[in-house]
């Protein structure tokens, strides 16, 4: 469904000229399909509407990066839009008062609150060292009241003990009483589930708060909830001013656009988030992660930011035009080795791509670091120019001046000058029609594209690549510096798109 | 209240919503596209979804109007839309007496309502004079066992139960084995709420649906998974995992008596063509209804009812 926005957008965009300011209409384009996200992702229309005027206002006439793909941008302004509509800082409970602070929770039937209850008691027993009790006002669900005793005694809280035929009203009073008699800290008053449109039970609750005045009336609210969300929300808000949402069963898969209904509609920040069944899976709310959760565009956004902060565009078309004409120096081995370290290091691009772990382990064990990326630029730095354009006339007492110049040994700057021949002999085969086809894939419209190539490349590009093997390595898409050199058995070929060949430990096989 | 005045009145502030949002399609003769994109709103807000929304709003489109359109028109001509879609899903659970014991399996997410459905399923067919046994499979939710007990007590039904924590499928097994050896028309077996991408726990489910085939290999006869109806457009998510698992034959819909259109039970026939057995409205012993397509969609259109 949903995943598609990428897709969608690049779309959208594809016809359009590389660079420069979001024009009305691109905008117009790619908001349409923003739009049809976000209302698959549950976010209701009244929210979609105002958001995407927002949005429209700030991402018109907006200047695209450099470096950055039109609508990679409008992502960006839609991503960092969301996250300021779901709220910056994290908002705590307000339970510095005058003990007991009360905590009063509401929300429609099922939605979650008598088992946030007893989270919440658990949180703040263990983690704020709060004297806490739980009180059940739930009179309507068969044993609910049996329900939060059992959660009261599994976190090790109070629990206020039940009497006959009181009614909700009656058991508030006395649970206040006897929260302040036995200095309670936090008294939690768990409700019973209700629909908003049944007069009666809203009433009650608003007699409820009338006669313990709490200090939070939270709403408890079901990550998958649909549109209603809105009515939900404006009618316990009407009723009791809520001071902030729960937002429970987030560890399902639900895109959760509920969140942001809630939160634009009674304007309260979220302020936990439940992501499990066990005890203690009551979390604080994480703005960012919800809207990449909304959009679903995971690490993307992550990785168009570093892109956009660090890579040059120009730089990168500059050298796909050289590689494309299969021209290939030390200063273009150069410049893709900063490059790669702009992006974070290996670890860093390894880290924002999924399922790479098992990698990141193999390169630490090949002795493939960051380190080893910053002595192999060292030794290009220690080359003049005439070198670095002619490495034909490094000859032993220059490469003795080299590793002096760089404090290296001879035999590092041996294998980095191989490296470089062996990637600069690949430039060549590549070079002409298909070498310029592979570059515009793995560079896209700059070296952001390149990114995208990163994300795609990756799965097709990675098993297919030979151990070690840099001219069978990279599928189409895949990237043309693979690993020469040893590598250990089972190393896949071939990086990612764009990533400069590695040196990999001397010896090894070689086809 | 009937059910449908209760749907109605639930649904009342809604429906009038949707004809209110759509003024800018009444007073013509025809849609034209920006108004078709109101429709289309309307309709999104009812958790149909965007492709559903957008299908039936081309079809309302496409509908030849007698002179200029009012309210009442346009919502009937919505209606006719949704109940084309809704017909042949609307159908009741039925209980083959074929089966000893019939076994209805529940099952579903959090907190969607299956033990108050369990509950109500089993006064229903207490009163067609049936004899009904409860499984209480919710061994992890802290005091479900007890709420099944008191559902038991209202109904006048026995309760299988066994310790919180124990083994869901073995009690599953159990409570079929004792339904068989008395005879017992219905078996209905409630489960724990599990998200549907908790793999761990959907396995449990697959387990309780293995054990009980050991004893009846064509059971359970009725796998029915239970929606809140306020739930978005996951719905379509806990579908297709709980069918994967579970073999769900059919849906069941709650909480239809707040504000909660339900409209996803319109993406829901479009995509897997599950049969709709009933929708639940309120909370108390006989809130549980066939789901009638006509009137649902009728409900959810805003078509205005004469007095009952």
């Amino acid at each position: 469904m949903f995943d598609s926005l990428k897709d969608k957008l690049q779309d959208v965009f594809s016809s359009l000229g590389k660079r420069g300011a979001l024009r009305e209409s691109d905008v117009d384009a790619a908001l349409r399909e923003v739009r049809l996200a976000l209302l698959d992702a549950d976010v209701a229309l009244p929210v979609v509407k105002t958001f995407i005027t927002n949005v429209r206002e700030k991402a018109i006439g907006a200047d695209v990066l450099k470096s950055v793909r039109p609508d990679q941008q409008v992502i960006k302004i839609v991503n960092d839009a969301l996250t300021e509509v779901l709220g910056g800082d994290a908002v705590p409970l307000n339970i510095a008062v005058n003990p007991p602070a009360v905590i009063l929770m509401a929300g429609l039937q099922g939605s979650g609150k008598t088992t946030t209850a007893g989270k919440l008691a658990m949180r703040l027993r263990s983690r704020d060292r709060k004297k806490v009790m739980l009180a059940s006002l739930d009179v309507t669900r068969p044993a609910a009241r049996e329900q939060l005793r059992i959660l009261g005694e599994q976190a090790e809280v109070g629990v206020l003990p039940e009497a006959d035929r009181e009614s909700p009203a009656q058991i508030a009073k006395r649970a206040l009483q006897a929260a302040k008699l036995q200095a309670y800290d936090v008294l939690i008053l768990d409700t019973a589930g209700r629909v908003t449109i049944d007069e009666g039970l809203m009433a009650e609750l608003r007699e409820i708060k009338a006669l313990t005045n709490p200090h939070e009336v939270l709403l408890v609210a079901d990550a998958m909830t649909g549109q209603d969300a809105v009515t939900t929300a404006t009618a316990f808000n009407e009723a009791v001013d809520i001071t902030g949402i729960v937002l429970t069963r987030l560890d399902g898969d639900a895109r959760g656009g509920a969140a942001l209904s809630m939160r634009e509609i009674t304007g309260c920040p979220i302020k936990l988030v439940g992501v499990g069944e066990k005890q203690d899976a009551l979390e604080e709310f994480d703005p960012a992660r919800m809207a990449g959760r909304i959009l679903d565009m995971g690490d993307v956004v992550a990785l168009v930011e570093k892109a956009a902060e660090n890579i040059e565009a120009e730089e990168a078309e500059r050298l796909a035009k050289r590689m494309a004409k299969g021209q290939f120096d030390m200063n273009d081995f150069l410049s893709q080795l900063r490059q790669l370290q702009k992006m974070g290091g290996l670890g860093g691009i390894m880290g924002m791509l999924p399922g790479l772990g098992k990698m990141q382990k193999q390169i630490a064990a090949a002795g493939i670091d960051d380190s080893m990326i910053r002595r192999q630029e060292a030794i290009i730095l220690s080359m003049t120019k005439k070198e670095r354009v002619a490495v034909g006339v490094l000859n032993a007492s220059r490469r003795k001046r080299i590793a002096a110049g760089s404090g290296t040994s001879v035999q590092e700057v041996n294998r980095v000058v191989k490296q470089y021949q062996e990637m600069a002999k690949m430039m060549k085969k590549l070079g002409g029609k298909s070498g310029a086809a592979m570059m515009k894939a793995m560079m896209g419209g700059g070296m952001p594209g390149g990114m995208g190539g990163l994300g795609g490349g990756m799965p097709g590009g990675m098993p297919g690549g030979t151990p070690g093997g840099m001219n069978s390595g990279g599928a189409p898409g895949g990237m043309p510096g693979g690993m020469p050199g040893g590598l250990p058995k089972g190393f896949p070929g071939g990086l990612p798109g764009g990533l400069p060949g590695l040196g990999g430990k001397p010896s090894g096989k070689k086809k | 209240m009937s059910w449908l005045k209760k749907l109605t009145s639930g649904l009342s502030k809604t429906s009038s919503r949707v004809t209110s949002s759509l003024s800018s399609l009444l007073g013509r003769s025809s849609i034209d596209a920006a108004s078709l994109e109101d429709l289309e709103d309307a309709l999104i807000s009812a958790d149909l979804g965007t492709t559903a929304a957008a299908a039936i709003a081309a079809r309302v489109k496409s509908h030849k109007f007698d002179g200029d359109i009012t309210a009442q028109a346009l919502a009937l001509a919505l209606s006719d839309g949704l109940t084309e879609r809704l017909e042949s899903v609307a159908k009741q659970l039925e209980i083959d007496s074929a089966h000893q014991p019939h076994v209805v399996l529940l099952v579903g997410v959090n907190g969607s309502g299956k033990t108050t459905t369990a509950g109500k399923l089993a006064q229903q067919w207490r009163q067609e004079g049936k004899s009904v046994m409860l499984a209480a499979g919710d061994t992890f939710r802290a005091a479900a066992i007890d709420q099944l007990k008191v559902w038991g007590e209202r109904t006048g039904t026995e309760v299988i139960a066994g310790e919180q924590g124990g083994d869901a499928a073995a009690l599953a097994y159990q409570a079929l084995e004792r339904a068989k050896s008395q005879n017992t028309d219905v078996l209905i077996i409630d489960t724990a709420g599990r998200l549907q991408n908790r793999t761990e726990l959907m396995d449990e489910l697959a387990k309780v649906v293995r054990v009980i085939r050991k004893l009846d290999d064509s059971a359970p006869h009725d796998s029915v998974i239970v929606l809140d109806g306020t739930v978005g457009q996951n719905a379509l998510a806990q579908v297709s995992a709980f069918q994967q698992v579970a073999d769900v034959s059919g849906i069941i819909v709650t909480k239809l008596d707040g504000t909660a259109k339900g409209g996803v039970v319109i993406a829901l026939a479009d995509t897997f063509g599950l049969p709709v057995h009933a929708v639940g409205v309120g909370e108390g012993v006989d809130d549980l209804q066939p789901f009638e397509a006509r009137d649902f969609a009728n409900a959810l259109a805003g078509v205005e009812q004469p007095e009952a």
